[in-house]
């Protein structure tokens, strides 16, 4: 329960308090050079998990890398990266029970990766083959699977947020051991959904971690045509959750956090919210041209805080890492990401029934109706449809 | 006349609007100094100052609440909603609010500077949240008007008259030709009547009825029939609410024969509540069922969008069997 029992402070004269009054540290553990700041704590991590967490920064990095080319030379229709929020994504992934369930915005491609997502089932995913668990229907970087607890992505931002209260209220009703982890960015943190869903999880104290990665831009807007005063760590504490701001390109920074945030949640069964300050070193997406509205030296002054190489350092000063161990994992991943996208990009595309299933639980007489429509149509001019062309008794 | 794309026309039809009337002010997520994810703002920032266009917070609702404010104090806001799939954050401030403006207050108060942009529709590999029609959600809704521009010089003359109408209206625009669709555009300042359809066609075997980017598939099918020695009577609506009733139904009288063609899906689609109508005032005229050829009653899917589409052949076929009724 939230404690209304302190007595309500008076006073006599009108006074304003500031809307930047209230100003969040930032907690942070790791310097640039891989070392530790002074007194600050590390948090639980053994040598496999910390080498777990490295594979997947460099398998996203890769992945990344060569899915903008695809895109460019036309091979998938579009992509999002997550380069220079790795640490954001992946120190919060790492914090989590693999029950948790994940409410992505779309840039977190790289915890679905920590949990096991297949090289294979992101291909899939991104060419809409047969093989795409989500049978083709949405754009690439689209991904979820419910055996790894994430909840598929829908373009609309914000929209996972009032969701991800009560995912995690039906978690706390059946008394589960998971709280619900929900990300998004400080743009979608203007959406009504965010404020209609803080306030939910507050009120009916839902088990459910907030996970704002502030990463300055929502396409060309600036964070400060996004908000005004600090942040939206302020937001949180408005709303009545707990709050942490956290150095977002410090794996072991958000690594904390969000193990001490996922304590509470699921002690006291109650929401926090996590503010990474971070930067997005890429285009929004595919679609996006950074350099109509920020300046390259902008972007080199980030590049020096890149989170990736930050945790690498970390590594190696730990005798867990090395400049070959490194170079092998990237080539490694390189060569598996280009093989599978030739595999992915010549099976085929979905069965032509599936535009008319999953639209209800059971394909309705009219939708089936439309179906045969379809068919006759694809029999007509097989040189138009040449995609399903021959598949129509599927 | 300049030969110019949709987008063009459409910055420039904003530029004029701007420039004629302080009043005029354009807003929505992005398109300040970028100039709004497809350009249609380019410029607009550096000429008329961040006062009058500028970069709102990631939040449709308050776009478009906002957006009511200033309009019922006399501005003549211009709201762009970055696309069409996202105008559903705003449906509460749009329906419920910006369409009855006027009538709950008695015209005591009235939103009718507002003038909400978005781009609409698919054929653009976009998947089901960057390619919906949902014009017939809005056209439900008394007090708002609904337009849909087919190339860019019809675009143009049809946002001005929609800026400078007062009245709310929601501009829909096909961004599937946006950089496709290419013509001659009138210099200077022009507008298109609201509520006007255009007889794009004249035809005396069966009316084709559509709007937007359905048109040029329309016309397409269109030429495939005239080859069969069918004669196609083309008609573009251009505004879907209040609409032009009066000349698709003499078109009707004349041609005995109505096919309507939409991209958004058939069920609850406008197409049926124009086919209604005109069975209603041309029933002793009609030699065929009114048909309608639309989407599927499915969310627009990424991979079989073809299939999906309500495209130039499954309209071909459609007048083949009307015809042949």
């Amino acid at each position: 329960m939230t404690d209304n029992s302190a007595q309500p402070q008076h006073c006599t004269e009108a006074t304003l308090v500031d809307g930047h009054a209230l100003v969040f540290p930032t907690l942070r553990v790791l310097q640039a050079d891989g070392s530790l700041y002074e007194q600050a704590q590390l948090p639980q991590i053994d040598k496999a998990s910390a080498l777990k967490i490295y594979h997947s920064c460099v398998f996203t990095r890769v992945l990344d890398e060569r899915m903008l080319a695809a895109q460019r030379q036309g091979r998938i229709s579009f992509y999002m990266t997550c380069t220079g929020e790795e640490a954001a994504v992946l120190g919060a992934a790492a914090a989590l029970d693999d029950a948790d369930m994940i409410m992505a915005q779309y840039r977190e491609h790289a915890a679905l990766h920590y949990r096991g997502f297949t090289l294979e089932q992101f291909m899939n995913q991104m060419f809409s083959n047969i093989n795409d668990l989500g049978k083709g229907r949405q754009m690439p970087i689209h991904y979820g699977s419910k055996a790894l607890h994430y909840m598929t992505i829908s373009s609309p931002l914000g929209t996972q947020i009032p969701q991800a209260a009560g995912y995690a209220y039906g978690q706390k009703m059946r008394g589960e051991d998971n709280v619900t982890i929900c990300f998004f960015g400080e743009g979608a943190a203007s959406e009504g959904d965010f404020h209609a869903g803080l306030n939910m999880a507050a009120v009916h104290q839902a088990p459910v971690i907030f996970f704002c990665r502030n990463n300055g831009y929502a396409i060309s807007t600036p964070a400060e045509e996004q908000y005004a005063g600090d942040g939206i760590a302020p937001r949180g504490v408005g709303y009545g959750i707990k709050t942490i701001r956290v150095d977002g390109n410090d794996m072991l920074a958000v690594l904390a956090a969000t193990q001490l945030a996922r304590q509470v949640a699921l002690e006291q069964q109650c929401p926090v919210l996590i503010e990474a300050m971070s930067y997005r070193l890429g285009a929004h997406s595919s679609s996006d041209d950074p350099s109509g509205y920020r300046s390259k030296e902008e972007e080199q002054k980030w590049r020096e805080h890149d989170p990736v190489l930050r945790y690498k350092l970390w590594l190696q000063a730990q005798g867990w890492w090395s400049e070959s161990d490194d170079e092998a994992l990237y080539q490694q991943y390189k060569q598996e990401v280009l093989a599978a996208v030739k595999v992915a990009e010549v099976l085929p595309m979905p069965e032509l029934s599936t535009l008319v299933t999953d639209v209800y639980d059971e394909v309705p007489k009219h939708l089936s109706e439309q179906l045969e429509q379809v068919k006759t149509q694809v029999q007509q001019y097989p040189e138009y449809y040449r995609a399903t062309a021959g598949k129509e008794h599927l | 006349m300049a030969k110019m794309n949709l987008l063009q026309a459409i910055n420039e039809a904003l530029d004029i609007a701007m420039g004629n009337d302080d009043t005029v002010v354009v807003f929505g997520e992005d398109v300040g100094h970028f100039g709004g994810v497809f350009r249609a703002t380019a410029k607009l920032q550096d000429k008329f100052g961040k006062d009058r266009c500028f970069n709102t917070p990631l939040t449709e609702q308050g776009i478009i609440g906002f957006a009511n404010g200033m309009a019922a104090q006399g501005m003549r806001p211009v709201a762009e909603i970055q696309f069409a799939d996202y105008i559903f954050p705003a449906f509460d401030q749009i329906v419920n609010e910006t369409a009855k403006f006027r009538y709950r207050s008695g015209n005591e108060f009235d939103v009718g500077g507002l003038t909400i942009r978005t781009p609409y529709g698919g054929g653009i590999a976009g998947g089901h949240y960057h390619s919906q029609s949902p014009e017939a959600y809005f056209t439900q809704t008394p007090g708002l008007k609904v337009v849909v521009p087919r190339n860019p010089e019809q675009a143009k003359g049809l946002l001005l008259a929609s800026i400078r109408d007062n009245n709310p209206v929601i501009f829909f625009e096909p961004k599937r030709l946006y950089r496709a669709s290419v013509g001659e555009v009138p210099e200077g300042d022009y507008e298109i009547p609201l509520s006007a359809a255009e007889v794009v066609k004249t035809g005396s075997d069966i009316t084709l009825l559509g709007w937007g980017a359905q048109m040029e598939l329309i016309e397409a099918a269109a030429k495939r029939a005239e080859n069969d020695g069918i004669s196609c009577e083309i008609i573009d609506l251009r505004t879907l609410m209040p609409w032009d009733v009066d000349t698709v139904a003499q078109s009707v009288i004349n041609t005995g024969r109505l096919l309507i063609s939409h991209e958004a899906p058939l069920s609850g689609g406008f197409a049926g509540e124009i086919a209604a109508t005109i069975q209603e005032q041309c029933f002793l005229y009609l030699e065929a069922p009114i048909a309608r050829v639309c989407g599927l009653d499915t969310p627009y899917p990424l991979s079989l969008e073809k299939e999906h589409m309500a495209n130039e052949h499954k309209i071909f076929e459609a007048i083949k069997t009307c015809v042949n009724f």
